[in-house]
């Protein structure tokens, strides 16, 4: 059904796509895998008309197929779901699946007719919400229906999917699940990218690896194919299994929380880090997580202790001078000042302590600090003061991480630490957490990932709707036992 | 370096010498000492806000009240300096305004989180309405001799308040590039989410930036009312955009984060060379208008182009 004909794409010496060719069959959910940086992106974009190839084609139905730009690409059947949708929240659903193609009568919209064409295909994605209602009030996992909705009335007949459940719930998840099964059974062609290995192994009826823009393999058939495998064709070496349990010496309590609360947060958390602990907090989104470790950050309300002594909390400046320090979940939003340089960003913190008298900025000082943890933490960087957005992802949390390794810190808050990082550098971090714990810093951490909770903790709580529903120390842990702790227990997602 | 890298990166200067080379050739007189000094004193007024201007725009806000402060300061000044006897005691005055106004717009925006844009809209009218209850509605003109000191007395040849406007453009280099201050404002500009989380005071920041803003305005009203040895209460109108559009012409970014003082000193220059070219060639001053807007209007459009070319190199 979709054929790539060996595409080649690069950016100014970088050849983000090399001679990459396979196809996708109508009427299955084809696996696109690859760690950051291997054209998964590049590939989508240029389906869908964003990017031009240099060379090479695709074909849809056997028709060639050169898309200018992504409502040609739209108009020929190929409609992509990016991680981050491109809707328009103050308008209602209705008016966002019409948007550029409203039924109208002379120059005015006609708004009834808008509202039962609205119905009828949100009946098909099986969303059960009101034409009428304000885009920005839905859940993600519905404005994702939505966006869904609006590529079946273009008669998409390629339906691309950008990591659609990184930032689903698990019960969103299903019905999403649900629904492309169901596309599928209707004979589209799904090409379907993650970094969820769990989910292409069960979605995906075959499935694709790309490294450095090279196609790697294609596997017709999921039989026999599991996660360890893909993992390896993505990195192309044996990965050393993360699961390692080092005997780390763990001492006295250092982090204690007394009754701390915050928006979020359906009653006060009291709970402690001792010294070189690394202690795992499991919970789906939404479950106030992130909200938790804000309000240790940046609250007021309860008490926290740092090695015995009472913490003045008067936001982030007085946390930071207590050595308490948070590496925001949104990375892109909280994390790195995007035109600054790789060094700037690394300095934002620390900067006013180097310099003189607090106000003259100690360039040599700043300079040995960056190149220090660029070597440290090997970064990887054209140089100190290239963009810190060219950076991928993994190395643009390494920065943050350095940002606070700058610091005095005695206490590192960690908010989903590897969220959309590719599988080596996740293994890189994990290291860099570890080493951190071996030094005598307690490590709070927040993760979705049960994998990554079970592999990097010694501890473990887990929330659910704004409380803690349970502790353990990770050898007691399994999978089960921390999901259905975690699982709201009104059954309401 | 590439072709295209190096137009991106050195763009202005080259737009830049354009410029002056076109200016030269419309007009040979351009480049005699007395037009240049007449230039300098031209722009000397844009010159000192802009450098201000620069920090509200990298931090991510505007200053629409910097024209109506510089009345202000220039009214206070005249009027404090008549009672007093003394220009100083003027300056220290203006000064002083200049400071409240911006300490005003800086907890406003930064405490109350009101939009710049309307904030400094709202001070601008009151700003405006102060000056002119002052001044009764009318100019108000120096009495003592020896008022003109700042605006008229020279050094090397040169007028002091060019002078002035050079300092300017030093100390607030240095500060936008050597300080925390000034790295923090660009900072902010750029993510105020990652400022604030980074342990960065965003609000302390702001205020500062603003406070430094109604200061730059003041003192340069004052500068300007001993040069004419009057006071206008219309003094400084549509300085707020011109230094605005100076800014933009030099590549600094309106959502914040992007700025540079070489680029804002280019913007300062290429907006006063096209005004004194016009002039030198006796052309009206409605077509300058017209001219300047389309100035800055193809100076965005680069600005674009150039950002396109560095995400390509």
């Amino acid at each position: 059904m979709l054929t790539f004909q060996s595409i080649s794409k690069g950016f100014s010496g970088v050849q983000a796509l090399q001679d990459v060719s396979f196809t996708v069959a109508a009427g299955s959910v084809h696996g696109l895998c690859g760690e950051n940086g291997a054209g998964k992106s590049t590939l989508l974009k240029t389906l869908s008309g964003v990017h031009r190839p240099d060379s090479g084609s695709f074909q849809i139905d056997g028709r060639e197929c050169q898309f200018k730009t992504a409502i040609d690409a739209l108009d020929g059947g190929v409609a992509v779901i990016y991680q981050e949708l491109n809707l328009v929240p103050e308008m209602s659903v209705a008016e966002n699946i019409w948007l550029g193609h409203f039924s109208h009568k002379g120059p005015f919209v006609d708004f009834k007719e808008l509202r039962a064409k609205t119905k009828e295909s949100l009946a098909r994605v099986g969303l059960q919400v009101d034409p009428s209602t304000r885009l920005g009030s839905l859940s993600i996992g519905q404005k994702q229906m939505v966006e869904i909705a609006k590529a079946l009335t273009r008669n998409a007949k390629v339906i691309a999917f950008d990591e659609p459940t990184s930032s689903l719930s698990a019960r969103e998840v299903e019905t999403l699940f649900g629904l492309i099964n169901e596309l599928k059974a209707r004979g589209m062609a799904i090409l379907y990218v993650s970094h969820r290995m769990d989910e292409i192994t069960t979605l995906c009826d075959a499935c694709t690896v790309l490294r450095d823009g090279k196609h790697i393999e294609t596997f017709a058939t999921m039989e026999g194919v599991d996660a360890k495998t893909i993992v390896n064709r993505m990195v192309g070496r044996e990965l050393a299994a993360a699961m390692q349990e080092s005997d780390r010496p763990v001492g006295e309590s250092l982090l204690e929380l007394r009754d701390v609360s915050g928006p979020g947060l359906a009653e006060p958390v009291s709970l402690n880090v001792r010294a070189g602990e690394i202690v795992g907090i499991f919970g789906l989104i939404g479950a106030g997580r992130t909200e938790l470790l804000k309000a240790i950050y940046l609250g007021k309300k309860g008490e926290i202790l740092i090695g015995g002594e009472l913490v003045r909390r008067n936001g982030a400046v007085s946390s930071i001078q207590s050595g308490l320090v948070l590496c925001p979940e949104d990375r892109k939003h909280e994390g790195i000042v995007p035109m600054l340089g790789v060094a700037e960003n690394l300095n934002l913190s620390i900067r006013r302590s180097l310099a003189k008298f607090k106000f003259w900025i100690a360039t040599s000082a700043e300079k040995k600090n960056a190149a220090d943890f660029i070597a440290k933490l090997r970064i990887k960087t054209a140089n100190p003061n290239t963009p810190i957005s060219n950076l991928s992802g993994g190395n643009q949390q390494k920065v943050i991480l350095a940002r606070w390794l700058s610091e005095r810190v005695r206490v590192i808050l960690l908010d989903e630490p590897t969220r959309g990082i590719d599988v080596g550098s996740k293994a890189e971090i994990y290291e860099i957490v570890r080493d951190l714990a071996k030094t005598g810093i307690g490590v709070l951490f927040v993760s979705s990932e049960l994998p990554e909770i079970l592999a990097l903790s010694d501890r473990v709580f887990v929330m659910s709707e704004g409380r803690i529903t349970g502790s353990m120390p990770t050898k007691e842990a399994t999978e089960p036992k921390l999901l259905s702790l975690a699982l709201p227990k009104g059954g309401a997602a | 370096m590439n072709f295209k890298q190096m137009i991106a990166q050195s763009g202005m200067i080259f737009v830049f010498l354009v410029v002056v080379v076109a200016a030269y050739i419309i007009a040979p007189q351009f480049m005699s000492k007395d037009n240049m000094i007449s230039l300098g004193l031209q722009v000397s007024s844009i010159g000192v806000v802009a450098c201000t201007m620069l920090f509200c725009l990298a931090a991510g806000d505007f200053d629409l009240s910097v024209g109506s402060t510089f009345a202000l300061g220039g009214m206070v000044g005249v009027l404090i300096g008549n009672s007093t006897g003394s220009l100083w005691m003027g300056v220290l005055a203006a000064l002083g305004v200049g400071i409240v106004v911006g300490l005003i717009n800086g907890t406003v925006v930064a405490k109350f989180k009101i939009n710049a844009l309307i904030t400094t809209l709202a001070t601008m009218q009151i700003v405006r309405g102060f000056t002119n209850i002052l001044g009764h509605g009318t100019p108000q003109s120096a009495a003592k001799p020896g008022f003109d000191f700042l605006g008229n007395q020279t050094y090397l040849s040169i007028p002091l308040p060019i002078w002035i406007m050079v300092s300017f453009f030093i100390v607030f280099g240095i500060l936008l590039n050597r300080t925390v201050f000034g790295r923090n404002t660009l900072a902010i500009g750029g993510n105020k989410e990652a400022a604030l989380l980074a342990g960065i005071r965003v609000d302390r920041t702001k205020i500062a930036i603003f406070a430094l803003s109604g200061m730059a305005a003041a003192f340069a009203g004052i500068v300007s009312a001993s040069r004419l040895v009057v006071a206008s209460n219309n003094a400084g109108e549509k300085l707020e955009l011109q230094a605005i559009s100076a800014c933009v012409l030099g590549g600094v970014s309106l959502s914040g984060g992007i700025g540079t003082m070489s680029g804002t000193v280019v913007g300062v220059l290429i907006m006063g060379i096209v005004e004194n070219v016009m002039r030198l060639r006796n052309i009206d001053a409605f077509y300058q208008l017209v001219v300047t807007g389309t100035i800055l209007l193809m100076a965005v459009l680069f600005d674009r182009v150039k950002l396109k070319l560095l995400k390509q190199a």
